[in-house]
């Protein structure tokens, strides 16, 4: 079957149940209702919606069977690890399960349409369930109708596996679309942990990424997501990721973006009991013309819960970066610690960087901050390092290097620090003046 | 009683203190809504100059184009019922010019807003707004040698063309916004001040408004130019009377400040809770020029403020300084901008919101530093304090970043008083309530210092008549 996004058809698998298959009905009606944002409408504030377009990307053909294993052996970021999914065009490449062991204890990672086929109830409780309300909500229409490529890890009561699960998206194709989904369910005192990694295949193959991530953790889980984004810069690319802690609850994200044209990040937290804990940390490095718009939206629905975010970007050339948070804390939701934080570094002066802090607060007995802070590289600190014998290029680079180190510790694992570290390295080592 | 139960105690503050009202008795009314025959009619009991008229007329096409300002409006702004309003009243009195000649009910008037007679003294002039027209308008005769002007808007523009025509809706077009198209439309009132170069008042100017007849909007139009070197304060108080429907107020303020001139512009606002005030605040500040304004918003059903500098020349400086009180079924939408168009320009935002009750307050700020400047600063912070349960405090700030060696930080924090606070207070034999209109009047106590003196007073008497029954 051929699809174009100017004119979407649901994905129909055969077999497929039907609350699925109304779930992409809805998902189309979706699309097809919602105008294309514009820069009047305060979610894309700031944003160069004129950059936004999605014509002339399709769903390709998968690649041929040499390319994908060649995709499959590129996948090396992460070498101790509980499974692993290589998607390329939405085309499954290579599918590591999990262990006897593990499968025993009653987790589940499997790709999405085998997920639906063998455990449908789960399935229908938690699939495409958790929406953005941050203004993708056509493109989520559209990646609800579509999507068929991604995996699906869920944990039950009490288990807790260490090693992260691990999932590569590839773009490979001309203009291709690509939709890809992850989806975590921590049970009750779980404990699970992914590495969403996504990649395009050459410096300049152009592709259209819609993907949607949901992690839902239980009483008392720890969830712990990665997320590293290095498309090509001929990637429009749109990641709509929902979090909802339940009591006590303990959930990381960490994202290191470096990657696309035009990157747009909607990220929804919701607390939905007391004592969960949710940290949001971020590290984009932008160069060119690339433009980073992150929306981030952090509820407190229930008091005595903590929520910290952390999103850090360095801006070279003319880039453009958008952070938008809202911090709201519903009525009664009292103690409740919510924080938000934004620095942005400005290396050239041509690049630009937006800053839209909120907060809603409906209840007294609160603390919550937001601090946005831009601004160039510290002269103070720059002499004192050259007073002392390094040079201005390495002195910046130790500092600039230094901004991101805060981020990129945080993924608690040295090998893909490292991997990481090499990623911006690669990017942007020899534009420092 | 717990805490709690303290806490969502309802509030009973004495809605009478400022509630009064003498009989209408208007010779000019344009009667109810807006139409071009309105304008016209304004204009011609105004006696005005054609271009004036025409300013008027073309104002009001914008108006009628504008849509409501969109996005983050509040949703009261509906409530507006812009055909059920009068948009001019006058007792076609000329400005008096001694005190003898005021009117026994506006000395009243005075009187029951406790501004002691002496205090004229110290002010420069005085410019009391009974409505549309200055009521009252004196001004020291050493002021008139040094060639300083401060008269109402209409006077302004027919006697000194040549001095206010230039800026007059230059620093706010009038398609601004919607509100400032109205205003543009129907102003009348309001001070226009010139201080020639190198003129430094050491004493502020003063001007009192109030709102005295039902339905009725007041759009004043206030211009102040500060020329070469220059130095002006001027003060504002507003207190209306209680009314049954609503009233609108929507005025225009445009500061103008040369090179190397300071203008400081200090409102305090006590509207009564019915009024909504939507008000549009800027100013332009040329090179190594300050503009400064100090803004304290108490009471109103709505109020949408947000006073603006445009940094034009380098090293200009610009400052707002913001307290906002919004107590049971207030909403108080208030703010800054700061535009940075020049090398070496800094601004300062310091926002202090207390929210009571149901009260609401939001603070809503831009700064931009759009194009390729060097070495501009800018610091805002904005803390809000939350007195009961279900108060409400939203922060909506937007930075625009780009340039060389440019430094731009925002933080913003929410509280409320500690228990501990008022523990010790009520231990020492305070009551409750005295306990927490003290803890209040710290919280904005280091910006209360920056009002002059008999506005900190009034400003703490005001407070503490908020705080009033916040607590059991």
């Amino acid at each position: 079957m051929t699809t174009t996004l100017e004119q979407p058809m649901p994905t129909s698998i055969t077999n497929e149940p039907t609350w699925l298959a109304e779930r992409r009905a809805a998902g189309i009606e979706q699309f097809n209702a919602l105008a294309m944002p514009t820069a009047r409408d305060e979610m894309w504030r700031f944003a160069s919606v004129g950059r936004l377009s999605i014509e002339g990307f399709n769903p390709v053909e998968a690649p041929s069977a040499d390319k994908l294993a060649e995709l499959v052996e590129r996948s090396g970021l992460v070498s101790e690890r509980a499974g692993r999914s290589v998607y390329v065009d939405d085309a499954q490449a290579s599918f590591e399960g999990i262990s006897a062991e593990l499968a025993a204890k009653g987790v589940i990672y499997l790709p999405i349409n085998e997920a639906v086929a063998q455990h449908p109830e789960l399935m229908e409780k938690y699939f495409l369930q958790e929406s953005t309300e941050l203004g993708s909500e056509k493109f989520f229409g559209l990646h609800a109708s579509i999507v068929c490529a991604g995996s699906v890890l869920f944990v039950p009561k009490g288990v807790e596996v260490e090693q992260p699960f691990v999932n590569y998206y590839w773009t490979s194709g001309e203009r291709a679309a690509v939709f890809p989904h992850t989806l975590v369910i921590a049970e009750d005192n779980a404990k699970a942990s992914v590495v969403d990694i996504f990649f395009s295949d050459t410096e300049d193959n152009e592709a259209l990424n819609v993907s949607v991530s949901n992690i839902h953790a239980g009483a008392g889980a720890n969830v712990f997501r990665k997320i590293v984004q290095d498309w090509n810069e001929k990637t429009v690319s749109f990641q709509l990721d929902t979090t909802v802690a339940d009591r006590d609850a303990q959930v990381k994200n960490v994202a290191v973006n470096i990657g696309a044209q035009r990157a747009r990040f909607e990220n929804q937290t919701r607390i939905e009991g007391p004592g969960a804990d949710v940290k949001m940390y971020s590290l984009t490095v932008a160069e060119d013309t690339q433009e980073f718009d992150q929306r981030t939206f952090q509820t407190h629905n229930a008091g005595n819960a903590v929520s910290d975010l952390l999103y850090k970007n360095a801006l070279l050339d003319n880039s453009r970066t958008i952070f938008s948070g809202l911090i709201r804390v519903a009525e009664g939701a009292q103690q409740t610690d919510a924080f938000q934080t934004n620095r942005n570094l400005l290396l050239d002066p041509t690049a630009e960087a937006n800053a839209l802090p909120g907060l809603e607060i409906l209840a007294n007995d609160v603390k919550c901050s937001h601090g946005a802070t831009t601004g160039n590289v510290d002269e103070d600190e720059l002499f004192y390092m050259m007073s002392r014998g390094i040079a201005k290029r390495d002195a910046m680079k130790l500092m600039v290097f230094g901004f991101f180190e805060e981020v990129i510790e945080k993924v608690e694992s040295d090998e893909l620090a490292e991997n990481l570290r090499e990623l911006i390295r690669n990017k942007f080592e020899s534009k420092i003046k | 009683m717990s805490d709690t139960d303290i806490q969502d105690k309802a509030i009973n503050v004495d809605t009478e203190k400022g509630n009064f009202k003498y009989p209408e008795n208007y010779e000019f009314d344009a009667g109810v809504g807006l139409t071009e025959e309105t304008v016209k009619y304004i204009s011609k009991v105004k006696d005005e100059d054609p271009w004036i008229l025409d300013f008027r007329l073309k104002a009001l096409e914008i108006f009628k184009k504008k849509p409501m300002p969109t996005n983050w409006a509040d949703k009261d702004l509906e409530n507006i019922h812009f055909d059920e309003i009068r948009y001019y009243l006058s007792k076609g009195q000329q400005p008096a010019r001694t005190w003898d000649e005021v009117p026994d009910d506006v000395k009243e008037t005075f009187e029951r807003l406790g501004i002691p007679e002496q205090e004229r003294k110290f002010l420069a002039g005085v410019e009391a707004q009974f409505d549309s027209e200055a009521s009252y308008s004196r001004m020291k005769e050493d002021l008139e040698k040094e060639g300083v002007i401060f008269v109402g808007s209409t006077e302004g523009l027919m006697k000194y063309p040549e001095i206010f025509r230039p800026y007059f809706g230059k620093v706010i077009p009038t398609s601004d916004n919607k509100f400032s198209a109205l205003n543009s439309a129907t102003f009348s009132g309001g001070s226009f001040i010139y201080v020639p170069k190198g003129v430094k008042l050491k004493q502020p100017l003063q001007a009192y408004f109030r709102i005295n007849a039902e339905n009725f909007g007041q759009f004043e139009r206030t211009l102040i130019i500060a020329d070469e070197g220059a130095e002006i304060t001027y003060m504002e108080g507003c207190t209306a009377p209680k009314f049954e429907t609503t009233t609108l107020h929507s005025a225009v303020v445009e500061l103008v400040a040369l090179k190397g001139a300071k203008i400081q512009y200090i409102t305090v606002q006590n509207w009564s809770s019915n009024v909504f005030n939507l008000v549009t605040k800027r100013g332009m500040a040329d090179e190594g020029a300050e503009v400064k304004w100090i803004d304290c918003n108490i009471g109103s059903r709505l109020t949408m403020k947000y006073p603006g500098v445009v940094l034009k020349g380098k090293g200009a400086r610009g400052e707002v300084l913001s307290i906002a009180l919004a107590n049971d079924g207030q909403h108080q939408d208030t703010g800054a901008k700061m535009i940075h168009l020049a090398d070496n320009t800094t601004s300062n935002i310091i926002s202090k919101s207390i929210s009571i009750g149901k009260g609401r307050s939001t603070y809503r700020g831009q700064v931009h530093m759009p194009k390729h400047l060097k070495n501009c600063k800018n610091n805002t912070e904005c803390d809000a304090l939350l007195i009961n349960t279900n108060s409400r405090t939203d922060t909506y700030p937007a930075i625009t970043t780009r340039g060389e060696n440019n430094t731009v930080q925002h933080e913003a924090s929410v509280s409320k008083v500690s228990a501990e606070q008022i523990f010790y207070m009520m231990q020492r034999g305070l009551s409750e309530g005295e306990a927490m209109s003290l803890a209040v009047n710290g919280f904005v106590n280091e910006l209360m210092k920056a009002f002059p003196m008999e506005y900190s007073v009034e400003l703490k008497r005001l407070i503490d008549m908020e705080m009033e029954g916040s607590v059991g």
